[in-house]
């Protein structure tokens, strides 16, 4: 019977359990009010159908019963919220450890790059029971990363970076959609999402990879060829400020501001120079609107990202696919 | 006007049968007449949309029609269905009718400019169709930028000229209503003495005047930035995208109460008339109403917890939904609780009325899955939510609106339809759209995207299902069509009161003169006096 009529999709993450766990719960509760309101208005037809000489009885409401009808719902809402916002607020908090992945969507097609610098189109392999968080871009329009096998789903959206993560719990072959309407192959801005057992992904990882550079490697590359390390230097102060451990930290700009370096403001940086001056520089720096491709941004942040400050060794070297925690 | 009514047994439609005595008149039931055939076509246009979306989802292939096609399809779907037929229908035909008339007025407070919005909804309307002709547009009802805005190869500038225009008909329509509800009541006519269905319109018409200019203002900036690439939405060129969701939400999602609204107001004179009993909690009903109107303004983003918003915005506007849905749930107790030791029949309008509270209410509840932030990821842009707005939308108003329809047929056209086919369409129609949208509430929660041209094979089997029951439920919006309008002939002649019904619409002739009542009328009772009202029916 569930073969030919499917009502639930496969449950292949950390997510499934505590959503449908919430999803049957409301239908439980729909089931009651929709009985409840039901058998009430059939049974009132019924039993007070008009009859020849009876008339109506008049009743004018009662305070009572609407406080009733207000409160009881408005608790039963308010468990329902509260069971909502702590599946969201897991949802939407990666854990520290997760491994980064990045996605750049387009018209109409998903790109994928792993850390180790392998890169996908409209699939993705991951290993399974592992923490994965995927930094997504878009080149043109909106579009939405759907994993339904595992209940999550994020907009990607152009010009900044949107987050999204999960841990698979089942080996297979998963939808991946794009669950935003893109324009016209949008329905077609599809794919499958791989889970593997991690040993199998390790092999996946390292097949067919004879000196392929990870993706903070082409960041580094890349960092060198554009430029940027003639003014960031990564020991002494240049023209422009030391990279190395400002990420994820608390910047002080030149208007007094205090902005936390993440993937955006890296991404903002490269584009829009002037946009966020760190104090104590000069707004000398040049755009890069239009020289580098999203992908490229993408390898710069995530080498930004791995400039370990002072004492601590940059981890470009680790970045090998054997190291992958 | 006053001269032509003096003739005796004259009424508002034999009072000139000219053209431009239609075309150029001020009098509300014939505007509201003008609506009515007005939205009846585009509910048809819209509705051939729909049967070929749901041709086209019979199988998992793309195979009836091109990705282009469908999705020009389904956008004019939207954007006839709600800007066209959804907003306008029950303010603009059953409202412009009935509003003066049970307040006991002799018109809107401006008739001119009550004529005017129907032209502006016209020319919108033929501006729709053009862009129609002209190939249509692919965005989605949405308009979602930067799509709409710089990617789109459609005549997406024209269609959202169309809804600008439009909107300006929505908010003249609501003004004409605010202020003919506060100035032009009876004599002892007092505020809480009002039907519901006219608290149900104040409601609507403050969320039009209030709500239609953010949304008109929203898509001219769209079309700035298309024609002129000005960076407001497109971050290439500087602007935020999120920022038209922000703006289209704050209008979109009130104006889901612009059409649900009136449509509650219909459904409480239903069930206060045909259980002959005044509405169970009178003050909480009116109240509910105002308190949907408010509240509803502050819960737009629900629409965008997947879209980008930070984390603490979407626990606000998540909380937030929440208030909006108890107002709902304590019309739906009270409209049940009316019932209660009432005396019931069930004539067509109240099973139609029945049927409200049916679909209403798994809307409603579906609402609450929508609203709940870690499901919503998961349902969000599936056919989840396809289905969830039309038990709303299409459910809870078309459902109210042809209860309206037959309600006051005879008050209107001064004739009866036939009854046994009105329940029996009135039955069909119920069952058939939930045969066709139930299966959407399991195929999105499959996972199945929403606007998807081309699907997983594994979410076939409901969507066959969903189109065999749009058949069932175009048969079942389809038959009215048909015997309404054999009625206008055929239908037996009926008094000024064929229902028993209190209200001041059904103290006066039908159809009513062109002044509403020969007399002016004085109000000394409540609303929904049943009690005192001890008239036998005669049409049930
Ligand atoms: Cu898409
Ligand atoms: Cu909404």
């Amino acid at each position: 019977m569930l073969k030919y009529f499917p009502l639930w999709p496969d449950q292949a993450s950390n997510f499934a359990g505590s959503v449908d766990g919430l999803y049957i719960f409301l239908v439980l509760v729909s089931i009651a009010m929709f009985v409840l309101i039901g058998a009430a208005s059939i049974t009132f037809a019924v039993v007070y159908r008009r009859r020849e000489g009876v008339e109506a009885t008049p009743i004018e409401g009662s305070t009572i019963l609407e406080l009733i009808w207000s409160v009881i719902p408005f608790i039963v809402f308010m468990i329902i919220f509260g069971w909502g916002a702590t599946i969201y607020f897991d949802e939407r908090t990666p854990p520290r450890d997760a491994v980064e992945m990045y996605a750049v969507a387009k018209q109409w097609m998903w790109k994928f790059e792993h850390p180790e610098g392998q890169r996908e189109i409209n699939e993705l392999h991951v290993p399974m029971g592992r923490n994965i968080k995927i930094i997504m871009t878009s080149q043109d329009v909106i579009h939405s990363l759907y994993f339904p096998a595992f209940r999550i789903k994020q907009d990607v959206l152009p010009g900044r970076y949107t987050t999204l993560w999960f841990n698979a719990t089942q080996v297979g072959e998963f939808h991946l959609f794009c669950a935003e309407y893109c324009g016209t192959q949008h329905s077609n801005m599809i794919g499958k999402i791989v889970v593997m057992q991690p040993a199998e992904y390790e092999l996946w990882l390292n097949g067919g990879n004879n000196g392929r550079t990870s993706l903070v490697g082409t960041g580094q590359k890349l960092f060198t060829e554009l430029g940027c390390s003639t003014c960031h230097k990564s020991d002494v102060q240049g023209r422009g400020p030391v990279l190395a451990g400002v990420f994820g930290k608390q910047q002080l700009l030149q208007d007094g501001r205090l902005v936390k370096v993440d993937e955006d403001y890296v991404r903002e940086s490269i584009l829009n120079p002037q946009a966020k001056i760190v104090s104590g520089f000069q707004p000398i720096m040049p755009t890069f609107q239009g020289q580098v491709s999203e992908e490229q941004l993408v390898s710069l942040v995530a080498y930004v990202k791995s400039l370990k400050a002072e004492g601590q060794p940059s981890n470009v070297a680790q970045a090998q696919p054997q190291q992958v925690k | 006007m006053s001269t032509a009514a003096a003739a005796p047994g004259s009424n508002y439609l034999t009072n000139g049968s000219s053209v431009s005595s239609w075309l150029l008149t001020k009098d509300h039931k014939r505007i509201a007449l003008l609506y009515l055939l007005s939205v009846t076509f585009f509910f048809f246009i819209g509705g051939i949309f729909a049967l070929l979306i749901r041709l086209e989802l019979l199988t998992p292939q793309g195979d009836l029609l091109q990705a282009d096609t469908y999705n020009k399809v389904f956008t004019m779907h939207g954007q006839v269905m709600v800007f066209f037929f959804l907003i306008p229908v029950v303010p603009a035909v059953l409202g412009n009718f009935l509003v003066p008339i049970m307040i006991g007025a002799k018109d809107l407070a401006f008739p001119r400019i009550n004529l005017l919005s129907w032209y502006l909804y016209i020319v919108a309307g033929i501006l729709m169709l053009w862009t129609l002709a002209l190939g249509g547009v692919d965005t989605g009802w949405t308009f979602y930028t930067p799509l709409s805005s710089q990617f789109s190869r459609t005549n997406v500038v024209m269609a959202a000229v169309a809804v600008f225009i439009n909107g300006f008909s929505s908010i003249f329509t609501g003004l004409n209503f605010i202020v003919t509800i506060h100035r032009m009541r009876a004599p002892g006519m007092t505020w809480n003495r009002l039907p519901l269905f006219i608290w149900a319109h104040y409601a609507t018409s403050v969320i039009m005047v209030l709500g239609t200019p953010v949304i008109a203002i929203t898509l001219l900036l769209v079309g700035f930035e298309r024609m002129f690439h000005l960076g407001i939405f497109d971050p290439a060129l500087g602007g935020d995208p999120l920022l038209f969701q922000h703006l289209f939400w704050f209008y979109s999602h009130p104006a889901v109460y612009i059409m649900i609204l009136p449509s509650m107001g219909i459904v409480s004179e239903l069930i206060a008339c045909f259980s002959r009993k005044r509405i169970f909690g009178y003050s909480a009903v009116a109240l509910s109403s105002i308190g949907i109107a408010v509240i509803g303004f502050l819960v737009w983003a629900h629409h965008m917890f997947v879209a980008g918003i930070s984390l603490y915005a979407a626990l606000v506007f998540s909380f937030l939904t929440y208030f909006v849905g108890v107002p709902s749930a304590i019309k739906v107790f009270n409209w049940t609780a009316t019932m209660y030791k009432g005396a019931v029949t069930l004539t067509t309008p109240m099973i139609y009325a029945i049927g409200f509270l049916g679909l209403f209410t798994i809307g409603g509840l579906t609402g609450l899955f929508l609203a709940a932030l870690g499901l919503d990821v998961h349902v969000t842009d599936t056919y989840f939510v396809v289905a969830h707005f039309h038990y709303v939308m299409v459910g809870g108003v078309v459902m109210a609106y042809l209860g309206g329809i037959h309600f006051w047929w005879p008050k209107i056209t001064g004739r009866m339809y036939p009854e046994f086919w009105g329940k029996l369409s009135a039955m069909i129609g119920f069952v058939g759209f939930n045969l066709t949208f139930f299966p959407q509430f399991i195929v999105g929660y499959l996972g199945m995207p929403r606007r998807y041209w081309m699907y997983a094979p594994e979410f076939q089997v409901w969507n066959v299902l969903s189109t065999a029951g749009a058949t069932v439920l175009a048969v079942g919006y389809l038959m009215p069509l048909v015997y309404l309008t054999w009625s206008l002939r055929y239908g037996p002649v009926v008094g000024d009161n064929p229902w028993g019904a209190v209200g001041l619409e059904w103290m006066t002739t039908s159809p009513p003169p062109t002044e509403n009542f020969l007399e002016p009328p004085v109000v000394t009772w409540e609303a929904y006096d049943y009690e005192h009202i001890k008239e036998v029916p005669v049409a049930y």
